[in-house]
């Protein structure tokens, strides 16, 4: 247990000073896109000069770029993420709001590429070159290369539009007022589709990664040895090849979470439903600096966590990664 | 009234059937409205801000003019304009230095609270002049609104303003709020700003944000039996391709502000149970732009903005990027606009031979690879049909010689590009023209406007007869004489073309058969829809 908690320390020390340099960074880089919120807000309203200094000023953003740095770093050690120019909210209730949404979103569509993905993966490779796995390797490669926001259409027009078997959209039922169970099912229905396009595109990554790692490990002496001991074949399958191939996925799974929060954009946008992504896009086109700083913070610390949660899997799954050695 | 309707003759046969029975509730099968139900629809944008009377916008106006209503509302068939909401009528002084409104009687907010005379002083004193967007330039000779009773309001200005002016600024900018809400505290930082209060048929319920706006029925408002509907709800669908699809699966009824894009409709019209409307945005107008920066050497020669004038052929552009949905603009006047507008200006056929000849003259030859000189061309990226001219502008220009190279930008750095760094030398932009050249048009070739003032001559064009002729139009109260002053207005622009006009759209809806009393207005999306029913 000591193992696990020397990781996490030494973890959380290093992610201070990367949250730090991403927090300078994104700042840096907002304020060298062209225009700012009182620019995206004009947009809608139009107005005259002193309606626009008269914003700047009350947005504050007539102050010098440094002076704002400043101001939101300090703010920041209060762990207060400050006001959202966009909503008009303090930006913690925000994002607060949007976080849930996502993470049901974000987990259901790993647990489902990860889950389905690997399944395929040992069914396909437990017989590699056979035409099951030609199948199952092309299938997931050409669900790999379809872009998600047109998997999610096709989704849409097949399953809402033409079938009518589900939702097209949204989180849950517009203004229901549904609760306990029912509200419970209503979301998974409106969940549907949107995990299937997110999960879907990913599953190739964990099928081909399982499948490789088999054929791989296939060709391992120990597997011999296994066969001579004369190890039932699934056994074989299961608790050899496979437990050596799962190795790498883990570690897929934690590169792939600070994807799939990318990804949850587009899918985010076709399917209306009210996530982290569609609100950093907001915050971009709005140029509403505090909030997508916020985020990113936010995002960056769950990329954090799931890759420390990833370590401590590893650390389980193979005993000899250890906390005082260098990991692959 | 008709520019703006269909050209696509397949569409026009099955639509205009269906123009008839909304636009014209007398004639279709559905007189007698329904009442009760919910009505869903598509919402793309969630306003910041709700208090129309801070922030007189389209996008406010779609989910707030239900609840907080403006003293008057456009109207097909008012005689002078407008009709009446909480202001039954108005009249001005002949010296301009007074317009008197009585008030309607018996009017509630939605707290309980009477109406009166003094909300309409605060909204227009507090609110109106020192904070809207629009009134600030409008209202800014307003001086005092006296009240000698509840029912009367009576705007004092300290000098003579057009009466056409401001009524033709009611519908927009006269939204009224209740003065006990908002005198306590900073009216910009209100909750109710975010949760209005109003007098309007339905009340604001609650705001789930990025999923959707829910209105209530008002049980006391003031329209005899209105509101019609029980509930609206806005649901907020950013993407434009799920607006079309959540009407055909039937989860909304109704999408406003041509959220089903242009290119869908030839199909989504033959849906069985939908219907397009492309009426009740008249006085919505939004005009096609070229906007010019005067500040470079060629384009500050009249011949070389003529030759591009003659240069863009305005059929293809109404038939090809607006699909018919559009019409080609003479001058800085749309066309449907009743009151102002002249064809009598001069005009620049399609005409590339003369555009070339035009281009020599003024002295800029084809070089050996047959371009005369590049520019910069920055297409606003709010609209779809924006950025398609765009790329249709810059073919047009190389036809010429002209060598465009396309700029794209998000809104915020378009704003910034063109209206703050001048950063361009052409530009393509959808301005509004809302009812009044002197509200938002003229600013467009005024000069002397300082930078970063969007939506106005950013172009460094300065024409003194023009700004002139502004100012005498600003300052005439007969309503003949100032309409022909901007008649004259839109002679001297399309003769000195400080901008190109090419065309002008409205938006589109597209609705279930079963939503009736759409579009009887010309501002019908963002009035009050206090008449507006769902049959079962």
């Amino acid at each position: 247990m000591t193992r696990a908690f020397t990781l996490i320390r030494r973890r959380l020390v290093g992610s201070i000073f990367v949250l730090l340099l991403v927090v300078i960074g994104r700042f840096l880089l907002l304020e060298a896109a062209p225009g700012d919120a009182v620019d995206a807000y004009i947009v809608s309203t139009g107005g005259d000069a002193g309606m626009i200094e008269l914003l700047r000023h009350r947005w504050g953003l007539d102050q010098s770029e440094l002076t704002r740095l400043a101001n939101y770093l300090w703010a920041l050690l209060h762990l207060d993420l400050g006001q959202s120019v966009t909503f008009s909210r303090p930006i913690r209730d925000v994002i607060l709001e949007r976080l849930p949404t996502t993470l049901v979103l974000m987990g259901s569509a790993t647990a489902l590429s990860f889950g389905l993905g690997s399944a395929l993966g040992i069914y396909a490779g437990a017989r590699p070159g056979s035409f099951r796995d030609r199948f199952l390797s092309i299938g997931s490669l050409a669900l790999y290369a379809v872009p998600g926001f047109w998997l999610g259409l096709v989704l849409i027009v097949v399953f809402a539009v033409d079938l009518r078997w589900l939702p097209i959209g949204g989180i849950e039922t517009i203004a229901s007022a549904k609760t306990g169970f029912s509200r419970a099912s209503d979301i998974a229905t409106h969940l549907v589709l949107p995990v299937s396009a997110l999960g879907f595109i990913y599953l190739a990554l964990y099928l081909r990664m399982m499948r490789a790692g088999m054929a791989e490990a296939w060709r391992q002496d120990f597997v011999l040895a296994a066969r001579a001991r004369g190890l039932s074949r699934r056994r074989i399958v299961l608790a050899h090849v496979a437990r050596n191939a799962l190795l790498p996925l883990v570690t897929m799974l934690g590169l792939q979470s600070a994807q799939m929060l990318g990804g949850s954009v587009v899918i985010e946008s076709v399917f209306a439903v009210p996530g982290l992504g569609r609100l950093a896009q907001e915050a971009v086109a709005g140029r509403d600096t505090p909030l997508l700083l916020g985020i990113i913070l936010v995002s960056a610390v769950l990329v954090v966590v799931i890759n420390l949660l990833v370590d401590l899997a590893y650390a389980f799954l193979d005993p000899r990664v250890g906390a005082g050695e260098a990991r692959a | 009234m008709s520019e703006l309707t269909i050209s696509r003759r397949g569409l026009l046969a099955g639509s205009a059937l269906l123009l008839a029975s909304t636009a014209l509730p007398t004639i279709g099968f559905a007189q007698t409205p329904k009442k009760g139900g919910r009505l869903i629809l598509a919402a793309d944008s969630e306003p910041r801000n709700l208090n129309p009377a801070i922030v007189a916008s389209n996008g406010v106006f779609f989910i707030s003019s239900k609840i907080v209503e403006t003293l008057a509302e456009a109207s097909f068939d008012g005689k002078d304009g407008p009709e009446p909401r909480l202001a039954l009528s108005w009249e001005g002084a002949a010296d301009g230095l007074s317009v008197a409104f009585k008030l309607r009687d018996g009017v509630k907010w939605h707290d309980g609270k009477p109406f009166t005379s003094a909300d309409v002083a605060f909204s227009a004193l507090q609110i109106w002049k020192p904070l809207q967007n629009l009134g600030r330039t409008v209202f800014k000779d307003l001086e005092a609104v006296d009240t000698p009773d509840a029912l009367t309001a009576v705007f004092k200005f300290a000098k003579p303003t057009p009466f056409q002016l401001i009524r033709n600024a009611l519908p927009a900018l006269s939204s009224v709020v209740p003065k006990h809400v908002y005198e306590v505290g900073k009216i910009e930082d209100n909750p109710a700003n975010n949760a209005p209060v109003g007098t309007g048929p339905f009340k604001f319920a609650e705001y789930k944000a990025g999923q959707y706006y829910r209105l209530t029925r008002n049980d006391a408002y003031w329209g005899k039996d209105e509101p019609y509907l029980d509930e609206i709800v806005y649901q907020v669908l950013p993407d434009r391709t799920s607006a079309a699809a959540a009407l055909e699966a039937e989860e909304i009824q109704l999408a406003a502000f041509s959220a089903v894009p242009l290119a869908d409709l030839d199909r989504i019209s033959k849906v069985p149970g939908l219907k397009v409307i492309t009426k009740g945005y008249e006085g919505l107008t939004y005009q096609l732009v070229v906007e010019i920066n005067h500040r470079r050497k060629e384009l500050a020669d009249l011949k070389v903005r003529q030759a591009i004038a003659h240069a863009i052929d305005k059929d293809f552009v109404v038939k090809t990027i607006f699909l018919g949905y559009a019409a080609t603009a003479t001058g800085p006047v749309p066309k449907n606009d009743p009151q102002f507008y002249t064809a009598d200006v001069p005009t620049y056929p399609f005409d590339v031979a003369k555009a070339n000849a035009l281009l020599d003259e003024a002295g800029y030859k084809r070089a050996d690879d047959g371009k005369r000189f590049a520019l910069k061309l920055l297409p606003a990226p709010y609209f779809n049909e924006t950025k398609q001219f765009g790329d249709y502008l810059r073919q047009a220009l190389a036809a010429v010689g002209i060598d465009a190279t396309i700029v794209n930008n998000d809104s915020a750095a378009h704003i910034k590009a063109v209206y703050t760094d001048h950063a361009f030398d052409l530009a393509v932009g959808p301005p509004v023209f809302r009812g009044d050249p002197a509200i938002s048009t003229t600013i467009l070739v005024q000069s002397g406007i300082p930078d970063g003032v969007p939506f106005s001559n950013q172009g460094g064009y300065k024409n003194a007869d023009l700004d002139a002729l502004i100012v005498k139009a600003s300052e005439t109260l007969d309503t003949s004489a100032r309409t022909e002053l901007y008649k004259e207005f839109q002679k001297k622009v399309a003769a000195d073309l400080p901008l190109i006009n090419v065309a002008e759209w409205s938006f589109i809806s597209v609705a279930r058969d079963t939503v009736g009393n759409i579009a009887n207005n010309p501002r019908w999306a963002v009035s009050n829809w206090a008449d507006t029913y769902l049959e079962s």
